[in-house]
């Protein structure tokens, strides 16, 4: 087992790492363990145009420069890695990665941010990347003059289908209620698009294909009434969720599975603080995970010192 | 002057690849972008470089010509999701994928074909 660190903190995005920078700068032994790539959700942003002080640039800058001052301050970055147990009770937190390997700390920074949601229906993972996709970006251009459906009817599904009709022939937004939950401007948009068609109401059961996806079955939910409709590709923007599922009866989390904080983001566990997406909170933008990550830094060094 | 920003070796032309699969035994291709599909997998590999000596991890640009060779392979028939990501063993393919791969979906692909 290696040493007692001062601050642990779980996850690499941008509440993390800046987390990171701002113990391990006030001289604090940091470790950030993180279980997918570092930089979170901000490497999946192709491009940052708001972040105050910084021209556009993109999301795997950002975070790889967060990530080069984390390390220049002294921080341990350990990425890729699986947590199989946490304990919190005692005064040094503890957790346990799936090669057996322990870590300590006096504290803990739980900021394990976001994940896209799927629809976990048949055949999605089977056509992954051979017909369904969860970025436009990436991969619009396999799909030029196709015919294609969005799902989901958020920002992000209403904006990528615009998007999308860069590429393809025709795209059909598929949302499960009647009305869209994004910004008026972002359905505006799209409706005014005449190569975006919708329908409502409706919800995917299962991708068909032979070795690429070539149908999908949509239910109306209305009428109760199943069809199958010839697709090229799908991409899915059905929101996100809170990575939080092994943090259950860890700490407390609302009916959303969020982290609950108080302003300075204490949890219920004394030593233990979280920060970022997986937080309660309305708006999440890097520049909110960045504040959350200073103010749970800061929060741990007070503890820390008392 | 490579196109990808990574800590991976990129590989710029198809003789350069062909070489590399003939003389090595276990080798493992990315071919992508800059792209947020793209980006775990390097990370991944980055992270395995270190600790998986039997094999070579290489990136590839999607958008450089001579990626032809990963794109038209018949491995890579129907695929439409970045990146591509090809394993080879003494010179010839033995797995393709398309899209992104996590850790374990990696780590089981190189335990499977290369240990």
């Amino acid at each position: 087992m290696d040493d007692v660190f001062d601050v642990m903190i779980i996850g690499g995005g941008a509440a993390g790492l800046t987390a990171g920078i701002y113990s391990s700068r006030a001289k604090l032994s940091t470790l950030i363990l993180n279980e997918g790539a570092v930089g979170g959700q901000m490497v999946l942003t192709d491009e940052i145009a708001n972040y105050p002080g910084v021209e556009t640039t993109s999301g795997y800058k950002v975070a790889n420069t967060m990530k080069k001052q984390a390390k220049d301050f002294g921080c341990k970055i350990k990425s890729n890695v699986k947590i199989v147990k946490y304990a919190f009770d005692e005064n040094i937190k503890e957790v346990e990665l799936k090669d057996g390997r322990k870590f300590q700390a006096k504290t803990v920074i739980l900021a394990p941010g976001g994940s896209p949601k799927a629809l976990n229906i048949p055949g999605e993972s089977t056509f992954l990347g051979k017909g369904i996709s969860y970025c436009a970006t990436c991969d619009g251009d396999f799909f030029t003059d196709k015919e294609i459906i969005v799902a989901g009817g958020g920002n992000s599904a209403l904006e990528e289908a615009v998007a999308l009709t860069n590429y393809a022939s025709k795209v059909t937004i598929v949302h499960q209620f009647d009305h869209f939950q994004a910004f008026e401007h972002a359905i505006e948009e799209a409706k005014n698009n005449p190569k975006i068609n919708f329908i409502m109401r409706a919800e995917l059961r299962q991708f068909i294909g032979n070795g690429k996806l070539q149908m999908i079955t949509l239910e109306h939910l209305s009428s109760g009434n199943v069809e199958d409709l010839k697709v090229d590709g799908v991409f899915i923007f059905i929101g996100y969720k809170p990575n939080t599922e092994s943090l259950k009866k860890i700490v407390n989390l609302n009916e959303k599975n969020e982290i609950i904080t108080d302003s300075e983001m204490k949890t219920n566990i004394p030593g233990v603080f979280a920060a970022g997406d997986s937080i309660v909170k309305k708006y999440r933008q890097v520049t909110t995970a960045v504040a959350d990550g200073t103010i749970a830094a800061l929060s741990a060094v007070e503890y820390l010192r008392n | 002057m490579n196109m990808l920003q990574t800590a991976l070796e990129e590989i710029g032309t198809k003789s350069e690849l062909e070489k590399i699969i003939n003389e090595s035994e276990n080798v493992m291709v990315c071919c992508g972008r800059m792209g947020p599909m793209c980006i775990p997998v390097y990370d991944v590999m980055e992270e395995l470089q270190d600790e998986r000596e039997n094999v070579k991890f290489y990136t590839m640009a999607f958008d450089n010509p001579e990626a032809e060779i990963i794109k038209n392979a018949p491995e890579c028939r129907g695929f439409m999701g970045l990146p591509f990501t090809m394993y080879y063993k003494n010179g010839k393919a033995v797995k393709a994928t398309s899209s992104i791969q996590n850790f374990d979906q990696i780590t089981g692909i190189l335990d499977e074909h290369f240990n």
